[in-house]
């Protein structure tokens, strides 16, 4: 029974994502912009996964006021993320600072498609160069059309080339 | 080909760490946060605050020094706040256990009628009715209680209502904090 | 009385699937390694049981939703009986429980539909592909019945009325996302099965490839569609406007569909020139898993999501050891038989293998980083290092580039040669369509906004590089047709799903440079009579309005909009309260239009008669679900090409 009611609560959850509408005044536009850029990448420490501007949670709530606050005092961005931080740690970041902890997760991804590369560029190089030594070795035997009574030698490369320019397509 | 053939191996190998990772997350709660304070050992953030039954007088952080205790955050309006009220009576009277309270968010006459109902546990209980300290704390709900040490640092916090097991952890944590400056 | 039986029936029937799910992952799995033809044959009827079985349990469910038999748990607490029909139908996938058996049905569709399309294949690999898919229909009728079971009841005292289904899912999306949805999961267990089949009989070839390609295809355009329809729901249902979060349950949907873009070009390559055979079956391998992980991620309480549909870590451990068995299986599989597959021919340096190759790298690439992204932060926990968020900053900042690589080589790929390219004739191909796309791209976005911001420039440059570079392509193969319209109707439905499905790509990237950048919003205090002007649109507040729904009552918004100072539309967001269960939810008010949004939402009333309201102008967002749309018909035009139909040729009798 217990577990059917928190299923039901589970279910209620996804309410609390609704639009949470302040209507906050500004002294500048730019003021406006740095408040819609803070809240959404500052995460409400209560939700489930929302960032404190489109949450209606009275604790976002409060936390936007802040963000209102510290703006018009004419506090910069990172003392007021730093704020945030001393009060609810890293986790209410949604951009995770870069430190020893994060750098698997700012740089592996770039190792990764390092890594990627290179093996395309090895692997189409080793079958090349495989190509190459079966050619020069005389070992390939010819494909295609050949030079018959039907065909000359001219004919036949051109026959050749055209169906290869269809097998592409 | 034995190289091509142990790189075969490398998915399995990448899925076998990423199943521990996530066997080990099936114990970890991450709605638990941890309190940014208490990690860094902050000394409980400057306020000067009424205090709930006494509301001509003013409390500020120097009066929660002097003592390993416990501050409890807490709410009429949070139905587990009166579950855990119970044993946190039991602590206060029984094992002499200093309890100091924040109405968090709330109304101070609905608050005092609870607490001459339900009876009062907090040595000293501070009103704060906009969640100013509660925010300095750090706090995300409610109830929560924290463990304070004699120079009023928090130590500890636990998120959610205090009971027997929960206790057990507090009990530790604050018989730690007072070997730590006894030494 | 039959009313009283029909959720018990439900349950039977489920049991009796299970149990022809068990003998079709043997039987003819074992039939195919012994020869054995009389085994393999059950193969198709075991199917068909399979697949009635599934159905007759979702009938089930859905007779006790759709007459509120509130005696199920499911039922009372997903419905109620002032729901409206058509809700009351949808709410069977409305939970947990109700959405596995929803899984379910769709996985026996699909290995029916598997039965019957493949007439043309061996018996063996038909025997061995719908055993595997038996398989991992065990892992969920084992699911379903042991831990999540839709048919439980109260007894011995039921509620009268049900809880109502969540507000906030009463809505035509729930009505089509999840199905959607579910079809591309599913769907890739069908590749998946193909290439398990494959390692286990040996044999991997250009027809494996063959076969698997058109299933896959109609997979992947099904789970474009879900991911397109997933966008608009959240869009216009959760009142702010915004259409891509980065939650851990969309990357849950992301992150297939990104692999399996990597499997049907890389299936392209192995079936027309036999390389790359087992980096295809790898890939076959992980797009499913993706699923599978998915699944877990969302139900299991492990990640924290405003989609997450339980968070139950006992069911959770369910699903991680049918993981285990299913992933660890197949990845144990791939590991010891990868090493027998030979590639048929090779391929240089620059050639569209090795683009397609660089394709299918920035996929999966970009998959692996919304992988890491997604667990980072449990990774960190488990490894006691703290609580850490990651979010659509650092979503943003490493897929954009990735993506904008990707767009870049797309150009090149589609003009390219099989196994040869000269650089020189690339250039010669790509140098106009490359200067005449930055040309234009500067144009466009300049006209549009008076400046050229990066973001937006580069994205549509790019956007236009993909569409003239496809030109060219079609001009290239046109070339030397005499008469070039006949030529247009000899290139086959596969080509073509392939110029709709990158149009479409490039119709996304325009309504995501756009809509990113140059959205316009404001959250202000109203009063009647007061106004807001975005571009040419001017928004006047007049006041609220009460209005009386089926189940629910609202304050509704009267706002008058003018265009270039004429009367233009009326908008009417609502604020409403639901009776049932007493919540309080936003519907937002829009007006689409194909170059830009016009978007209303009521927040909370303030003091003096007004309100706050939040006012958006949202420019080309509807590109972003039109190129949705087009690379789903794409998608599925490309799967409807006749070649993958072998068509009996009528022999001359001797």
């Amino acid at each position: 029974m217990i577990k059917h009611v928190c299923i039901w609560l589970m279910l209620l959850a996804p309410l609390s994502a609704q639009a949470a509408i302040d209507a906050y005044e500004f002294s500048d536009p730019e003021r406006e912009e740095r408040f819609q850029q803070l809240t959404n990448e500052l995460r409400c420490p209560k939700c489930q996964n929302q960032n404190i501007a489109d949450s209606d949670a009275p604790l976002a709530s409060d936390l936007r006021r802040e963000v209102h606050r510290m703006l018009e005092e004419g506090e910069p961005d990172d003392s007021i993320i730093d704020f945030m931080v001393t009060r609810y740690g890293e986790f209410v970041l949604y951009r995770p600072r870069v430190t020893e902890t994060t750098w698997l997760l700012w740089y592996g991804p770039f190792v990764l498609l390092g890594i990627g590369v290179l093996v395309v560029v090895l692997i189409s190089r080793n079958r090349r160069q495989k190509q190459a030594a079966a050619s020069s070795t005389g070992s390939e035997t010819p494909t295609g059309y050949q030079p018959s009574e039907g065909l000359s030698a001219e004919e036949a490369e051109r026959l050749n080339k055209l169906l290869q320019r269809e097998k592409d397509q | 080909m034995s190289n091509r053939k142990l790189f075969a191996f490398i998915p399995l190998a990448v899925f076998i760490v990423l199943g521990i990772f996530l066997w080990r997350g099936l114990s970890i709660d991450p709605t638990e946060l941890p309190s940014a304070l208490a990690e860094n050992k902050r000394p409980i953030p400057a306020f000067e605050l009424p205090s709930l039954t006494s509301p001509d007088q003013m409390l500020s952080n120097e009066d929660l020094k002097g003592e390993v205790a416990l501050l409890n955050v807490w709410a009429t309006w949070c139905p587990t706040c009166k579950e855990e009220h119970g044993f946190l009576n039991r602590l206060a009277q029984d094992e002499g256990v200093t309890i100091y309270g924040i109405n968090y968010k709330d109304e101070p006459g609905k608050a005092r009628e609870w607490l001459r109902r339900y009876l009062d546990p907090y040595k000293k209980v501070i009103l704060d009715q906009d969640g100013s300290l509660g925010l300095d704390l750090g706090v995300y709900g409610a109830p929560e209680t924290y463990v304070l040490d004699a120079e009023g640092r928090v130590r500890y916090r636990h998120a959610g209502a205090v009971d027997a097991t929960v206790w057990q952890t507090l009990k530790q944590v604050m018989e730690q904090v007072r070997q730590e400056n006894a030494g | 009385m039959i009313d009283m039986m029909v959720p018990e029936l439900g349950e039977y029937a489920l049991i009796l699937a299970l149990c022809l799910s068990i003998l079709l992952a043997v039987v003819p799995m074992v039939g195919a390694s012994r020869g054995n033809e009389l085994w393999m044959g059950f193969a198709r009827p075991l199917s068909k049981g399979m697949f009635l079985f599934t159905l007759i349990s979702f009938l089930c469910l859905s007779w006790s939703f759709l007459y509120n038999d509130f005696s199920v748990v499911y039922v009372a607490s997903n419905s109620n009986s002032a729901l409206p029909w058509y809700y009351r139908l949808s709410a069977v996938w409305g939970g947990h429980e109700g959405s596995l058996l929803l899984w379910a049905l769709i996985l026996a569709a699909w290995t029916l539909a598997v039965a019957i399309k493949s007439r043309n294949l061996p018996q063996d690999i038909i025997a061995r592909v719908l055993a595997v898919m038996g398989w991992v229909s065990i892992g969920f009728y084992m699911f379903i019945l042991f831990t999540s079971s839709p048919f439980e009841r109260y007894l011995p005292g039921f509620p009268q009325e049900g809880a109502d289904l969540n507000p906030l899912l009463q809505d035509f999306g729930l009505i089509v996302h999840p199905p959607m949805l579910y079809m591309g999961y599913v769907g890739f267990a069908v590749s998946f099965a193909f290439a398990i089949a494959a390692l286990l009989s040996g044999r991997l070839d250009a027809a494996w490839a063959r076969w698997s390609r058109p299933w896959t295809s109609v997979a992947w355009a099904f789970l474009t569609l879900g991911i397109a329809l997933g966008s608009w729901w959240a869009y216009y249902e959760l009142g702010w406007g915004g259409w891509w979060f980065w939650d851990p349950v969309e990357n849950a949907s992301l992150m297939p569909w990104l692999v399996g873009t990597a499997l049907i070009h890389s299936l392209a390559v192995t079936e027309k020139r036999g390389v790359f055979k087992s980096w295809t079956v790898l890939l076959a391998i992980f797009a499913f898993s993706l699923s599978l992980l998915g699944t877990f991620l969302v139900r299991s309480g492990v990640l924290t999501s405003v989609h997450a549909f339980a968070s139950d870590p006992e069911r959770g451990l369910f699903i991680l050891i049918m993981l285990a068995v299913v992933i660890g299986g197949s990845l144990l599989l791939y590991a010891i038989r990868a090493g027998q597959m030979r590639s048929e021919s090779s391929f240089g340096l620059l050639s569209r293998e090795s683009l397609l190759l660089v394709n299918n790298v920035l996929l999966v690439v970009s998959c692996a980083m919304v992988l890491l992204g997604t667990i980072y932060p449990l990774i960190v926990d488990a490894l006691g290092l703290g609580k850490l968020s990651v979010g659509p900053p650092y979503f943003n900042a490493l897929f954009v580039p990735l993506m904008a690589i990707m767009l870049i080589f797309m150009g090149i790929g589609v003009t390219s040669r099989w196994r040869q390219t000269e650089i020189s004739q690339l250039v010669q191909q790509l140098w106009l369509p490359g200067v005449v796309a930055v040309v234009l791209g500067i144009a466009a976005t300049w006209l549009y906004s008076g400046e050229l911001q990066h973001w937006v420039t580069i994205g549509i440059v790019l956007a236009w590089w993909v569409v003239l570079s496809g030109v060219r392509d079609l001009y290239n193969r046109l070339r030397h047709r005499r008469e070039k319209l006949a030529g247009l109707t000899k290139q086959s439905r596969s080509y073509y799903g392939m110029v709709l499905a990158h149009l479409g790509v490039a119709v996304l990237v325009v309504g995501v440079a756009l809509v990113s950048i140059y959205s316009e919003q404001r959250d202000l205090r109203m009063q009647p009579g007061d106004s807001i002007s975005f571009r040419e649109y001017t928004f006047i507040y007049d006041g609220n309005r009460h209005v009386e729904g089926p189940n629910y009552t609202s304050d509704q918004g009267q706002i008058r909009v003018l265009r270039n100072g004429e009367a233009y539309t009326e908008m009417h967001p609502e604020k409403r309260l639901y009776t049932a269960r007493g919540n309080v939810m936003t519907e937002a008010a829009i007006d689409p239009g194909f170059t830009r949004d016009l978007y209303v939402a009521l927040g909370e009333p303030l003091e003096g008669g007004a309100w706050a309201v939040r006012v958006q102008y949202k420019p080309y967002v509807r590109w972003l679900w039109l190129g949705g749309l087009l690379m789903t018909f794409g998608g599925l035009l490309a799967a409807s090409d006749p070649r993958y139909r072998k068509r009996r040729v009528a022999t001359a009798a001797a």
